[in-house]
């Protein structure tokens, strides 16, 4: 394993006595030329950055409500001080929330307040905390936000919202705008822009793939499940992962859509143009290119004629989604009557179900009116608990109350397992950790602080692992199931811990016809 | 008219010349620029009345602070009702007659100085004793406590140790807002007090104490929960559609 220490779990988490600089020296790669110009982004720092970040500060605080707020707002009264999970596990005081947010507010005050010029000509910006931009700066800007991974429990927790997510966005967004990005987001989005998705898989290998989960699946079951792509007049375009194509234990999860799916007779397709549901410009705060990676998606369903969206296990995904699509690509419903962009879209579209809805909704409502044939059984040999996703749990929403994103997945895993238990309530829900690897820090240049984030998730495991022998950590996100799978084995749990929620629906699930034409198989699941 | 009483009704003018210009300055400023995004923290409202609740929620009770820390809440929600008594009390000094309300209010507010100093006396030891909290505390944040600290404790002193002309302080105040001056008592602790008063409405607009409108405007609390139901989008952005 690597050259730093898995941090100790404890029993009853601590607030840890400060090590100043504990995590300074990590930072990501640095994104190549072509990296950051594949995307609109000046290859290199460029000349005059310092002028040129505080030009890009300026354009944001006119831009971005939530920025001028936040970095007006903060009385520094320390209620978020501790709620960062990258905190926890590494004591650096920077990963304090407000700390995190002083990075980039200093340079703030320093530049766009009375307070900050007032002082700074006195030579004394320091009174107000002002800072000049400068190398030092930009690379404590570089490190620390890229250890925040944009979970947003801070802004659960402070009085007035703020949002560290928002800011060390912004602060990303002005680093990619003087050619300083990071190299795993930016080059991940330049392979979806031209491809179609993140790894880059091209329309043959894909199809292959989806050939051989179709095999996979009959063979378990017998029944001819299809997983089609491209495919003209569907009902229902699915959007997921594309790790949902490789990865384990993604894959599992796309079999158990395929499955539902089959079972609800529903016509549906993915789309080799729009593989992917992950969008990274959230990530590194760029609007112009989470629009563009929107807009493959509602070209695919205008080109394809689907009349649903339904998108895959995937956090941010998501979050994007459900709060982002309708205003960057009209994928939504309500759109004025002079929107023509919209229009185009939402008069296709079949208004009577969500859009976009999310495929624990989907499956939710069938076993809600009982059109599953489930047999919970067969994951007797679980013990269930579930991870929210910090991106769902709060960014986004589903079902039609508040909070259903809490409720709806946990309501799908119940209706397929008989062993559930939920971990301590400070740690799920809208207070639940991440799990250390969102943000745009699912790379390998960044494990220490990926092991060390997962620290608050990992003692909320091992305390149900050891009281009620937990075997299995459900999860609806991408980036968590494929962190996890890296991260458990630190912390002594095996890997295959990680599963996908809609894996245990398609354990779950008894397909029409299965069994019918192979009484073996039978005979062996009922043994 | 005395140097005194001149003195104090100019600084009262600038005073209040710049608190109400600045806030306003600020709330267009907060109100103008576009919130592009939905960005609610969830779970969260999907109607407006909704996020009315939870807004009244946040700005009365602290709801957000009492679930991240129960020290901090007990000193700083103590602090801002007492402020909020204090400053309703302090409404008689330019009515006359007074409002029945605000008669009613006195008794509360009288004491009310008093909790507001160990509110504050709470969040200041915090700062100084939790070594977290020390971390993110600059300079400006002990001035900001100091301030507040001076004029509860001026305050404090004018009413139970040495006793201000009150009669005459009120009519120097109904003098000024009808530009009629009237003499300032000349008490110490009066002096002093009056002089942070006018300190903290200046500051008020450049400072962290902009967290009051502040509040009102976050996105992540005043946004209702319906991106699916509505589109939303800003002016700059929608300016990418074309
Ligand atoms: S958004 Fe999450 S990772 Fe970032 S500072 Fe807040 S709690 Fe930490
Ligand atoms: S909780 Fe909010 S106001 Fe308090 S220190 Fe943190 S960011 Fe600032």
């Amino acid at each position: 394993m690597a050259d730093f220490q898995t941090p100790q779990m404890k029993e009853f988490p601590i607030i840890p006595d400060l090590q100043n600089d504990a995590t300074s020296h990590l930072s990501p790669f640095i994104a190549k030329p072509n990296h950051n110009e594949d995307i609109g982004f000046p290859g290199e720092l460029v000349d005059n950055w310092e002028e040129k970040a505080i030009d890009k500060m300026g354009d944001l605080l006119g831009k971005y409500r939530s920025l001028r707020v936040y970095l007006d707002s903060c009385v520094k009264c320390g209620a978020c001080t501790d709620k960062c999970h990258y905190f926890q596990g590494t004591y650096d005081p920077k990963n304090m929330p407000v700390a995190r947010q002083d990075l980039l507010r200093s340079v703030y005050r320093r530049y766009f307040t009375f307070a900050g010029k007032f002082f700074a000509k006195l030579g004394m910006p320091g009174i107000v905390g002002a800072r000049e931009m400068n190398r030092e700066v930009l690379d404590e800007w570089y490190s620390y936000f890229h250890q925040c991974s944009q979970c947003r429990r801070c802004s659960v927790f402070c009085p007035y919202g703020i949002d560290t997510a928002e800011i060390s966005m912004a602060a990303r967004e002005i680093m990619d705008s003087i050619g300083h990005g990071q190299k795993y987001c930016n080059e991940i989005l330049g392979k979806l822009q031209k491809i179609g998705n993140n790894l880059g898989l091209p329309e043959k290998a894909l199809k292959a793939t989806l050939a051989e989960f179709e095999e996979e699946i009959e063979d378990e079951t017998g029944v001819e499940v299809r997983i089609p792509i491209d495919e003209q007049g569907a009902d229902v375009l699915l959007i997921t992962p594309s790790a949902d194509f490789f990865a384990e234990p993604h894959i599992d999860g796309l079999m158990g859509y395929a499955k539902v799916f089959h079972a609800a007779g529903v016509k549906w397709t993915l789309s080799t143009y729009a593989s992917e549901a992950a969008n990274f410009s959230m990530f590194i705060g760029s609007y112009s290119n989470m629009k563009v990676v929107a807009e493959r998606i509602r070209k695919a369903a205008i080109d394809l004629g689907v009349k649903r969206i339904i998108v895959g296990e995937c956090g941010h995904a998501w979050r994007v989604a459900y709060s982002f699509w309708n205003t960057t690509a009209g994928i939504g419903s309500g759109a004025d009557e002079n929107d023509v962009y919209a229009q185009q879209l939402q008069k296709q579209l079949d208004h009577s179900y969500p859009i976009p809805q999310h495929i624990c909704e989907f499956t939710n409502d069938l076993i809600e009116k009982g059109e599953l044939n489930l047999d919970k059984s067969r994951n007797d040999h679980r013990v269930v608990t579930f991870h929210d996703s910090c991106n769902v749990a709060r960014g986004s929403r589903m079902g039609t109350t508040p909070g259903g994103q809490f409720d709806i997945p946990r309501e799908v895993i119940k209706a397929c397992c008989n062993n559930y238990v939920d971990m301590e309530p400070e740690t799920i829900r809208e207070k639940t950790y991440c799990c250390g690897g969102g943000g745009g820090l699912l790379t390998d240049d960044l494990m220490e602080i990926r092991v060390k984030g997962a620290l608050p998730r990992m003692e909320a495991l091992k305390s149900v692992v050891d009281e009620h022998k937990v075997t299995n950590l459900a999860a609806i996100c991408a980036i968590c199931k494929a962190q996890f799978a890296k991260v458990l084995p630190y912390y002594g749990f095996p890997m295959d811990m990680i599963t996908s929620t809609h894996q245990l629906v398609k354990d779950a699930i008894i397909l029409p016809g299965e069994g019918e034409g192979n009484d073996d198989d039978q005979e062996e699941n009922e043994d | 008219m005395s140097f005194l009483t001149g003195f104090y009704a100019l600084l009262f003018y600038t005073a209040t010349v710049l608190f109400v210009v600045g806030i306003g300055y600020k709330i267009r400023q907060y109100a103008t620029t576009p919130a592009p995004l939905k960005i609610p923290t969830t779970p969260a409202p999907i109607t407006t009345s909704g996020v009315v609740v939870r807004m009244a929620r946040e700005v009365v009770l602290f709801e957000s602070l009492f679930r991240s820390n129960r020290w901090i809440w007990v000193f700083g929600w103590m602090f801002h009702v007492a402020l909020a008594l204090v400053l309703v009390r302090h409404v008689r000094y330019f009515q006359d007659p007074v409002w029945e309300l605000i008669v009613l209010a006195q008794p509360f507010g009288k004491y009310a100085g008093f909790a507001m100093i160990a509110g504050l006396g709470g969040l200041w030891a915090r700062r100084i004793f939790v070594e977290r909290i020390r971390y993110i505390t600059n300079p400006s944040d002990h001035l900001i406590l100091a301030l507040l600290v001076a004029i509860g404790v001026s305050g404090l002193g004018m009413k139970y140790v040495a006793h201000t002309d009150i009669v005459a302080l009120k009519s120097f105040m109904l003098g000024l807002m009808t530009f009629s001056f009237k003499p300032l008592p000349t008490d110490g602790f009066l002096l002093i007090h009056l002089l942070l008063v006018a300190v903290l409405m200046i500051i008020f607009p450049i400072s962290k104490l902009l967290h009051a409108p502040g509040v009102f405007f976050s996105p992540t609390r005043n946004q209702a929960d319906n991106p699916r139901e509505k589109r939303h989008v800003a002016p700059w952005a929608a300016e990418l559609d074309k």
